[in-house]
């Protein structure tokens, strides 16, 4: 029967997510008096350049900073779409982190389901191999890197973001594991019913396998988004950068406008935050179960 | 529709054992097929080779008069069922009905007349919209069988289809597996190791044990005249009671019983006794003395389990964690079924009368059954 139960909760975990219950939501437990000072601890940096945001440049540089807001500048959000091309980095970001997104689920799927499920000379070596690579740091790979992307003509253009990044180590090896626990029959079925290797992959295997491609989705996008030591390599022109990268100019050799900069921070940060506030239990899915930075 | 045709193949996993050791097996068109014996035989194996889940090791399989080895599953054109049924929890039972036909580009309305037609035999109508997950284990087998249904297949190959059913439900599945067969008659191969299924169901029965088949035949021949001492201790149930004798001197001895015996001398035989075939008796004839110990009424006959003077032997048909009846000093524990009428009192002690016809001998040398 166990098997049976394995399908079932694999149909569960394809459906879409429940609400948790409301009951006992709020209930007091003495963690909270542990975890509150923390969420504060952590809170205090946002609402600062929230706060800073909305300041003259002179309240800016008062000592001791305020915390409390004296004024309401949101004009300086104005100054920030003006003074560079804000909209401009904002979309290059949101195209090179969908291409990287769209390249993770489909390439990651690919090879995960190949590793998970068909016998191949050589499979188990170059799986480690693959797995070997999350340990080797970016900053040891950056100039071969660099070279490889100068040979396709990409520098200075986004595809010289999106070509390195639209597979990973990380989604292979998640996707292998998951696809490993669903049960093989369905396969086998899909198989004898018809369906050819791919057909499987995405008729029965991808469907049932939301919760891990939602996971995939959400840790690929944060890393594109926040991802600055590669654009700064790569990217010269204004018009190529991302918002990680253009916030950076906003920091002067000699003077820095801290509100403008901080204003550019919180819009760089609302599709993040959106992202977190829907996806929250995505984020703790990937980093729990694969025991890897998140 | 389509006969199947196994020949001397062999399926190894690892070196050293072959889970399927040379098979040569032939299903003939529309015949109803079943591999039995204990797990760990061979039979699912043999039943994936047929699939195209794995390849054999060496042997040719065909079907319907093509050599399949080296040809994909899908274009085997076969249907299987699987023991978990394997359906598709994202998808509706229409479109698990529909799968296999829309893989294979028919045309729209005719998958819709397959999967009304499959779904009015098996009775699937009203959950045509429903996810598995909302389904009973008993629907979710009709579903899987109306998944094999629809393709109008050269072979069904079911895989213990009943084995996750309530015993109830799994008795009326049965009745109802047949029923399709008689009705579409369709080649069939069906894996189980109920013996009551495979007695039931089946045209002819494989029996096999250790990846080798040990006997092959109707239901009633398997039952009538087993080949050897596995097969013997396999198919019946209760099984077969099986003592430790002798045929000399034209007299089979066991014990203080002696019967008639016209074959030649075999110092070291099993002598197998029914259980349906010992009865009480109070007439002189040949018979076994017998001490009632457990007695177990069934409404229409009572199992009685006792001992009697010898020694039993194994079959090699035992389950693994199968405990025999412990049996005190030169005692052998054996099975009788009675008439309702006959029930005996635990303690009682009485004579089982043996009929020397139907009385089967076993070399022990050999294992195999002595003709005669």
């Amino acid at each position: 029967m166990s098997e049976i139960q394995t399908i079932e909760l694999a149909a569960r975990a394809a459906e879409e997510p429940k609400g948790q219950p409301t009951a006992g939501r709020f209930l007091f437990s003495s963690w909270h008096l542990v975890l509150i000072p923390i969420a504060v601890v952590m809170v205090i940096p946002l609402v600062w350049m929230l706060v800073t945001s909305l300041q003259t440049l002179d309240e800016t540089r008062h000592y001791p900073p305020t915390i409390v807001p004296t004024s309401l500048e949101f004009r300086n959000y104005a100054d920030v779409l003006q003074q560079a091309p804000f909209a401009r980095w904002f979309v290059n970001t949101l195209l090179v982190t969908i291409a990287c997104v769209a390249g993770n689920l489909l390439f990651c799927s690919l090879a995960g389901y190949a590793f998970a499920r068909i016998r191949f000379f050589g499979r188990e070596v170059v799986f480690v191999l693959i797995l070997a690579t999350l340990m080797v740091p970016f900053q040891v790979i950056i100039i071969p890197t660099f070279l490889i992307v100068r040979t396709f003509h990409l520098i200075d253009t986004l595809g010289a973001l999106i070509l390195p990044n639209l597979a990973g180590a990380f989604g292979i090896f998640m996707l292998r594991q998951f696809f490993r626990t669903l049960p093989v029959e369905l396969e086998e079925a899909a198989r004898i019913d018809g369906a050819s290797r791919l057909g499987v992959l995405f008729k029965i295997v991808l469907p049932l396998s939301g919760p891990a491609l939602a996971t995939l989705a959400v840790i690929t996008f944060m890393w594109t988004w926040n991802d600055f030591l590669w654009p700064l390599i790569t990217i010269y022109s204004p018009n190529n950068m991302t918002i990680q990268l253009g916030l950076a100019t906003f920091q002067g050799a000699h003077q820095t406008n801290t509100n403008l900069l901080m204003a550019a921070n919180v819009m760089s940060m609302i599709p993040v935050l959106l992202l977190f506030f829907f996806a929250q239990r995505y984020f703790i899915r990937g980093i729990a179960t694969t025991g890897l930075k998140g | 529709m389509a006969e199947v045709r196994l020949e001397h193949v062999t399926k190894r996993f690892s070196e050293s054992v072959a889970a399927l050791d040379d098979l040569t097996l032939e299903v003939g068109d529309g015949e109803f097929l079943i591999l039995v014996g204990p797990s760990g035989c061979g039979k699912t194996t043999a039943l994936r080779l047929v699939a195209g889940l794995e390849k054999p090791s060496s042997g040719t399989i065909a079907i319907g008069g093509r050599i399949v080895n080296d040809v994909t599953p899908r274009d085997r054109d076969i249907a299987m069922v699987f023991q978990n049924y394997a359906l598709y929890p994202h998808m509706t039972v229409y479109k698990n009905l529909a799968f296999g036909l829309k893989e294979r580009h028919t045309p729209k309305p005719e998958i819709e007349r397959r999967v009304r037609e499959a779904s009015g035999i098996l009775g699937l109508d009203d959950l045509l919209r429903r996810r598995p997950a909302q389904l009973s284990g008993g629907q979710r087998q009709r579903v899987a069988m109306g998944r094999a249904l629809v393709r109008e297949p050269k072979a069904f190959l079911l895989d213990e289809p009943l084995s996750n059913l309530d015993a109830k439900l799994r008795v009326q599945m049965r009745a109802e597996l047949k029923r399709i067969h008689q009705r579409l008659g369709i080649t069939t191969i069906y894996v189980t190791h109920d013996q009551v299924e495979a007695m039931t169901l089946g045209d002819r029965i494989v029996v096999m044990s250790n990846g080798r088949v040990q006997q092959i035949g109707k239901p009633q021949d398997v039952y009538r005249r087993p080949k050897n001492l596995f097969v013997a201790g396999f198919i019946g149930s209760p099984p077969m009671n099986l003592l430790r004798g002798h045929c000399t001197d034209g007299r089979i001895r066991l014990g203080e019983l002696e019967l008639p015996w016209s074959g030649p001398d075999a110092p070291e035989v099993a002598v197998g006794l029914r259980p349906e075939d010992l009865r009480p008796t109070q007439d002189g004839g040949p018979s076994l003395e017998f001490v009632v110990d457990v007695v177990e009424p069934l409404g229409n006959e009572v199992v009685v389990h006792g001992t009697t003077a010898g020694t039993a032997v194994e079959s090699g048909a035992e389950e693994e964690a199968e405990i025999p009846l412990v049996a005190e000093g030169a005692r052998a524990a054996i099975t009788a079924v009675f008439e309702p009428a006959d029930e005996p009192a635990p303690g009682e002690r009485m004579r089982l009368g043996v009929v020397p016809e139907r009385v089967h001998l076993f070399d022990l040398r050999t294992r195999e059954a002595i003709g005669r």
